[in-house]
């Protein structure tokens, strides 16, 4: 069954006249397409999720699949600050608690982010400026939010540093992020950016600067602080592994469009798309050697200015030639529940799909 | 060996604050000191042995063109250009700390410091007529160094943030005009224009303690001038900084924090923008100081420039030696005084 397409449904409902309450986060159809000499660049191309308070939703895919365009899309950032450059193309809808983010009014938006809704770059060093201590950065990031005195606001910025594990809070506030190691860089990035408790908190690759060692402990913080404060947390990694313990959801993309979607636990152990397969097979494990990660899957991501047609994986799938009549060269797949709660972009038959995965794929794993 | 400077590179993390600051300027001046001493001593060589390997006798030109041989000598004499080059290097290093005495016979003349010597064409102490001449300069270079800030680094903001647009197009065309127009000719042309065309601005120099209002308006077309110039490539390279930093991770960071646009450019992209900005002031400033040679001869304005010029012409060695120092020595101040302004704007700096 195919999911019907409910965002056209829910735009023509008055304002306030909702029957079923909105999902807290809402995206529905989010395109971000960005006109550039050689084409339009379709980096997010049709994206629907949700997402409630309290839960983790992991986004898995490839480097260039639209991960970052996806949350700087949630956050406005694409429509602030592009200077001289051609605007981005952002159509969809993004619902955060009720309002629409996309034709509220950028100062409104302004007002959300850093309060309501917080991000973590992947690069701490360079997502921190430079001059500024890490404690300034942070009793900005709480004052513009609230009206409080620089005291009170740095004592904020300590209890936070202290929350996020930098030992001697008081001390390292007036540090410098050069000062800072890479991983107390990324503490501090966290505490900046839940200093204002967001209730939306997206995590883009959080942990990839780092070294292996502290990947794990920056997650567990997240995910702790995220029992604490009761957030919605997206966590971005191009890594299925790291998102297979902590989401309760996962999201698949692949040239900016969803592939797979579903619990955690159903995408990772019964993955149901070609591409997650692929993903799958590609994760390091023990009996495996560290350089198979590098190709995820084998070829290349597709260009994002002339996509395939059809099925944008279908260069790369082993078995494009499976369903009959070239339909995954010709038909875009869409959506397809392929169990509960979970979601399907392919157009294998349930039966070849099952085959596949029973004789080909699983005993592989 | 290879180990312990490993473990010294991997400094204390905590390493910030005034303590650290005082240590980086304690350093600095220490390094500006010594520089200070091996220019005098380079300049000293260039002046006085280049011309003895080259056979021209100072003495000689002193005294002028239809030299009398006795006086010839009694100049030697008089400067101790018989003496061994230590003594002279000596005499000319105390000279310009301590003060120097000439004599020869009963002619004893005491030359107080800073001592470069006298001027070959006027007999007059070569320091008097710097210290006469420095506030012109000063004045001159000041003055363009506001108004090239304020115009360059504004025009080369707005062209960042218009990137394209008209405006961008224009004030970077104007900018090209402003580097590559030689000062004669824009100065010429401001003073055909403003000054004996439309006669809103006079020509003519006023010392500040005469008539200060007189100063300024004689002041303004050098001013504008020179500051065309420098606003120029002021402009240019704030544009290209600007839209580096826009592009860095952190000005992101600042949005996604919910800075207001204002916040996002004025503080946290300025900072950046201002680093390298400063440090071509500080050496603008301190190379215009030494004399605006052009604008100074183009608007008849009595600086170091013009004092350097007419010692040119006249082979007045003192006086150019005396500008020469006075040059590099500002030139290093100005270093100096950047590097402080460095230390104190960029953290990271006190770690090299
Ligand atoms: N401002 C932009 N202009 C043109 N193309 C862009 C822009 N931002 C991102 N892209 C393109 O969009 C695609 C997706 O980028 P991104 O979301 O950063 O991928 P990732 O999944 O690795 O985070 C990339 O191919 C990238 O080149
Ligand atoms: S639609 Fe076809 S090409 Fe695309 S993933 Fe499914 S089988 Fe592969
Ligand atoms: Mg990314």
């Amino acid at each position: 069954m195919t999911i019907p397409d409910t965002s056209t449904a829910v735009s023509e409902r008055p304002a306030g006249a909702s029957t079923a309450p909105r999902p807290f986060l809402d995206v529905r159809d989010l395109r971000v397409h960005f006109p550039t000499d050689d084409g339009l660049v379709k980096s997010v191309d049709g994206l629907s999720f949700q997402l409630e308070k309290g839960r983790t939703l992991g986004i898995v895919g490839e480097s260039g699949s639209g991960k970052s365009v996806t949350s700087l899309g949630i956050m406005g950032l694409h429509t602030t600050g592009q200077y001289g450059r051609r605007k981005a193309r952002i159509s969809g809808e993004i619902w955060l608690d009720g309002t629409e983010l996309l034709s509220a009014g950028p100062e409104h938006v302004r007002g959300l982010r850093g309060r309501r809704m917080a991000m973590i770059f992947q690069d701490p060093l360079s997502a921190l400026h430079p001059y500024y201590t890490i404690g300034r950065q942070i009793v900005e990031a709480y004052r513009i939010h609230h009206d409080v005195d620089r005291k009170t606001a740095r004592k904020r910025a300590v209890e936070m540093l202290d929350r996020v594990g930098i030992p001697q809070p008081d001390k390292r506030v007036d540090a410098y992020p050069h000062e800072f190691s890479g991983g107390m860089r990324q503490r501090a990035m966290i505490a900046m950016s839940l200093v204002n408790n967001p209730e939306l908190l997206i995590a883009d690759e959080p942990t990839t600067a780092l070294d292996v060692t502290v990947q794990a402990q920056i997650l567990d913080l997240v995910l702790d602080l995220q029992k604490e404060f009761g957030s919605a947390v997206i966590v971005i990694t191009h890594d299925l592994g790291v998102v297979a313990e902590l989401a309760d959801d996962i999201l698949v993309m692949y040239a900016g469009r969803c592939v797979e979607r579903g619990p955690a636990e159903r995408v990772f152990h019964e993955p149901r798309h070609p591409y997650t397969w692929g993903l799958l097979g590609s994760m390091p494990r023990l009996d495996r050697e560290q350089r198979d990660r590098l190709v995820p899957v084998d070829g290349s991501p597709p260009s994002l200015i002339n996509l395939p047609s059809g099925c944008a994986f279908n260069p790369r799938c082993p078995y494009a030639d499976v369903p009959k009549d070239d339909v995954t060269r010709t038909i875009r797949p869409e959506p397809t529940e392929v169990g509960d709660r979970h979601w399907a972009a392919c157009h294998l038959t349930r039966e070849q799909r099952e085959r596949i995965w029973t004789e080909e794929i699983a005993p592989r794993l | 060996m290879t180990a312990g400077r490993r473990g010294k590179s991997r400094r204390p993390v905590l390493r910030s604050g005034p303590l650290a600051v005082l240590t980086y300027l304690i350093r600095r001046l220490f390094a500006a000191a010594v520089m200070l001493v091996v220019i005098i001593m380079v300049v000293f060589g260039i002046f006085f042995l280049v011309p003895k390997w080259t056979g021209v006798d100072i003495a000689a030109s002193f005294v002028g063109k239809q030299a009398d041989p006795a006086a010839v000598e009694a100049v030697r004499e008089k400067l101790g250009l018989s003496e061994p080059i230590h003594i002279q290097a000596w005499e000319f290093f105390k000279g310009i700390f301590a003060g120097r005495t000439y004599s020869t016979g009963g002619d004893v003349v005491h030359c107080s410091a800073p001592c470069f010597g006298y001027s070959f064409k006027s007999e007059q102490a070569v320091w008097p007529v710097l210290t006469d001449r420095f506030p012109v300069t000063l004045g001159l270079a000041l003055g363009a160094a506001v108004l090239w800030l304020v115009f360059g680094v504004a025009a080369g903001v707005l062209s960042a943030l218009k990137r394209g647009s008209l405006w961008d197009r224009g004030a970077m065309v104007a900018a090209l005009a402003g580097v590559s127009l030689p000062i004669y000719f824009t100065g010429m042309l401001s003073l055909a224009t403003f000054a004996f065309g439309l006669k809103w601005l006079d020509a003519q120099y006023v010392p500040f303690g005469r008539d200060p209002g007189g100063w300024f308006g004689g002041m303004i077309l050098p001013w504008i001038t020179l500051a065309f110039l420098y606003a120029a490539m002021y402009a240019r390279i704030t544009r290209a900084t600007m839209m580096e930093v826009l592009g860095e991770d952190y000005i992101r960071t600042a949005r996604a924090k919910g800075l207001p646009e204002r916040t996002v450019i004025g503080k946290h992209a300025m900072r950046s923008t201002m680093t390298p900005i400063l440090t071509m002031l500080g050496m603008d400033l301190g190379a215009l100081i030494g004399g605006a040679i052009l604008t100074e001869s183009t608007f008849n304005l009595p600086g170091l420039g013009q004092a350097v010029l007419n010692a040119i012409r006249n082979q007045d060695l003192p006086i150019i030696l005396g500008v020469v120092l006075i040059t590099s020595l500002s030139v290093l101040l100005a270093n100096l005084l950047v590097d402080v302004l460095y230390a104190v704007i960029d953290p990271r700096v006190r770690l090299a």
